[in-house]
């Protein structure tokens, strides 16, 4: 995650980090005969920033959705500090961002960022938030008018206008070009430096890795891994070591600390944990072995082979 | 200290319910200027009932009485329902959809808004336009239709047509939720049109073929032209069973849309 130092100097200490916030436990949630999540367990702690990472329609929206009481569960528990999240008190203490069809599209950037604030008890005054959500100089125009990135933007205002103490960001960067992106992830992780908890999803990988403390992978309505970015990566192979060598597969196989080999394009691609004890053995074996590029597994990779399992297994 | 455990400050009463009155001020501001500035709604809403006023109350059938008034009297009572009901219809029944269906009344309800706040909202908003068409009406009927009225009987005609509205809110909120957002239009129109003919806000009840004259008084708007006609003239029943008609028929859209809200927890869209 990129923190400049005096981010990270200045972030509060959190001496109850482990109190849980936000709770979905044994939940399942069917609509009509889909199945969209099925005995999902997932504690959000305060100060935390999670990503909830999956492909398109592995139940990223709909959990969420029990988490803000726009949806009730089939089975299990859902709770926002530790009560019904459609409590109006847990409501004021949060702020959600939705993907959503169409906005009243009469009304001024302003006027819309002024009622969602009314709303709250202690909002942030309108000009802080236009500032926030990088819509400074277009608050007079009619949201209709406002292009894809604008109009998320405005989302994101409507969401962080309240200054709740949780966040519910679903897929907040979808359709935003690169620029738009970045200022969006700059003001996500301010809210978190601020000690904001913070739960977005995404499908974009390198979202979750750049924002989140916490990845939780979901498929097909389970949650098929959890951890930080880097025990996520670590999950698959944490090293490929490509090379050309004249030893026969078998024998790189067996040598010690290769956990799978493939061979591409006349080259063979060994995964590892560690890449330096097979580099030794490689040498000594093949004196001629050549074009080495080592590479760590990208969080991409271990998505891929994640979700891959996942899908194996349930066939 | 972490920000989940800062408590709220402590409100006092009187403070929540200044918070709260603010909160239902501005939705109902936002919900008006939102209308207002959609033409579609807007100018539609108001010029329908008005050009067909001003063409067949006003250009034709000039001289003649209908019901023991001048066909201009009877016609503003008559358009003035059509007027609130499709104001009330188009405004609740195709807003509710449309923001329902495509997710704004999702972002709503994550909100702290209180779900009250955003009815009320929308029933003053009909209410006001309600107002307006009625009393753009009143104002072409006595300067151009020789509609003579006092202040108060024009005051009370505008007054009993706005109050009516709320069964017709009532109605368009059944509608919205159990329509699309791009079936709405369309369903609304196929209520609307019908009802407003056989209800005899067209051509006075009277005059219509006698299945229909049957019909008629399990109609809402029926009612409401019973008892805006009752205001300029026309017939001398009581009042208190068209009011009592269009209470019942409150309750029962409003017991249907509550089945609509209810379905609507279980359910997500897009």
């Amino acid at each position: 995650m990129i923190r400049t130092i005096d981010e990270i100097l200045n972030r509060p200490s959190r001496p109850d980090s482990r109190k849980v916030v936000a709770r979905l436990a044994g939940v399942s949630k069917n609509f009509g005969s889909v199945r969209a999540l099925s005995q999902v367990d997932l504690d959000v702690h305060a100060g935390e920033a999670v990503a909830v990472l999956g492909p398109n329609g592995a139940g990223k929206t709909t959990a969420v959705k029990l988490l803000l009481g726009l949806a009730s569960a089939n089975a299990g528990t859902v709770s926002v500090f530790g009560g019904d999240p459609r409590m109006p008190l847990n409501r004021l203490r949060t702020g959600a961002m939705l993907q959503v069809g169409r906005v009243p599209e009469t009304l001024r950037v302003e006027e819309l960022i002024d009622l969602f604030s009314s709303y709250y008890v202690k909002p942030m005054p309108v000009r802080e938030t236009l500032a926030a959500a990088g819509l400074k100089g277009i608050e007079k125009r009619r949201f209709g008018v406002l292009s894809g990135g604008q109009k998320q933007r405005v989302l994101f205002a409507l969401a962080i206008c309240g200054d709740p103490d949780l966040l519910f960001l679903d897929e907040p960067t979808v359709g935003l070009d690169v620029e738009a992106r970045r200022i969006l992830w700059d003001e996500i992780r301010r809210l978190v430096v601020r000690g904001k908890t913070v739960l977005l999803t995404t499908h974009y990988l390198q979202e979750a890795d750049a924002l989140a403390d916490r990845i939780v992978v979901i498929n097909r309505g389970t949650i098929i891994a959890q951890g930080t970015p880097a025990e996520i990566k670590a999950r698959t192979a944490g090293r490929q070591i490509r090379c050309v060598t004249r030893l026969p597969i078998a024998t790189v196989c067996s040598l010690p600390g290769v956990l799978e080999v493939r061979s591409d394009r006349g080259a063979v691609v060994i995964g590892t944990a560690v890449a330096e004890p097979v580099l030794r053995e490689l040498f000594r074996r093949d004196p001629e072995v050549s074009e080495i590029e080592v590479t760590s597994a990208g969080l991409e990779d271990a998505f891929l082979a994640l979700t891959r399992d996942n899908e194996q297994e349930t066939r | 200290m972490s920000a989940t455990s800062t408590t709220l400050p402590r409100v006092g009463t009187e403070r929540l319910l200044a918070h709260t009155v603010t909160i239902y001020a501005k939705e109902t501001k936002y919900e008006f200027l939102k209308l207002l500035r959609l033409p579609v709604y807007s100018v539609s809403i108001i010029m329908f009932p008005v050009m067909f006023y001003v063409l067949f109350g006003l250009l034709l059938n000039r001289g003649h009485d209908v019901g023991g008034v001048s066909v201009a009297t009877y016609l503003m009572a008559s358009y003035g329902t059509f007027g609130v009901m499709g104001a009330s219809l188009f405004g609740f029944g195709v807003g509710v959809a449309g923001e329902r269906g495509l997710g704004w009344l999702q972002v709503k309800r994550a909100s702290p808004m209180p779900p009250f706040a955003y009815f009320v909202a929308k029933t003053l908003v009909c209410m006001t336009f309600s107002f307006v068409i009625v009393s753009v009406l009143l104002i072409l009927g006595v300067a151009f239709g020789g509609v003579h009225m006092a202040f108060a009987q024009g005051a009370k005609l505008v007054m009993t047509l706005a109050a009516g509205a709320s069964t017709f809110c009532a109605m368009g909120v059944a509608i919205g939720y159990f329509s699309g957002p791009t079936s709405a239009p369309a369903i609304v129109n196929l209520i609307y049109l019908p009802l407003s003919f056989a209800s005899g806000l067209w051509i006075p009840v009277d005059m219509l073929p006698s299945f229909i004259q049957r019909i008629a008084p399990f109609l809402p708007p029926y009612h409401l032209a019973r008892l805006a006609l009752g205001v300029v003239g026309v017939g001398n029943g009581s009042a208190f069973e068209h009011w009592e008609a269009l209470g019942g028929f409150t309750l029962i859209f409003l017991g249907i849309a509550r089945i609509g809200f209810q379905r609507d927890e279980g359910q997500t869209y897009g």
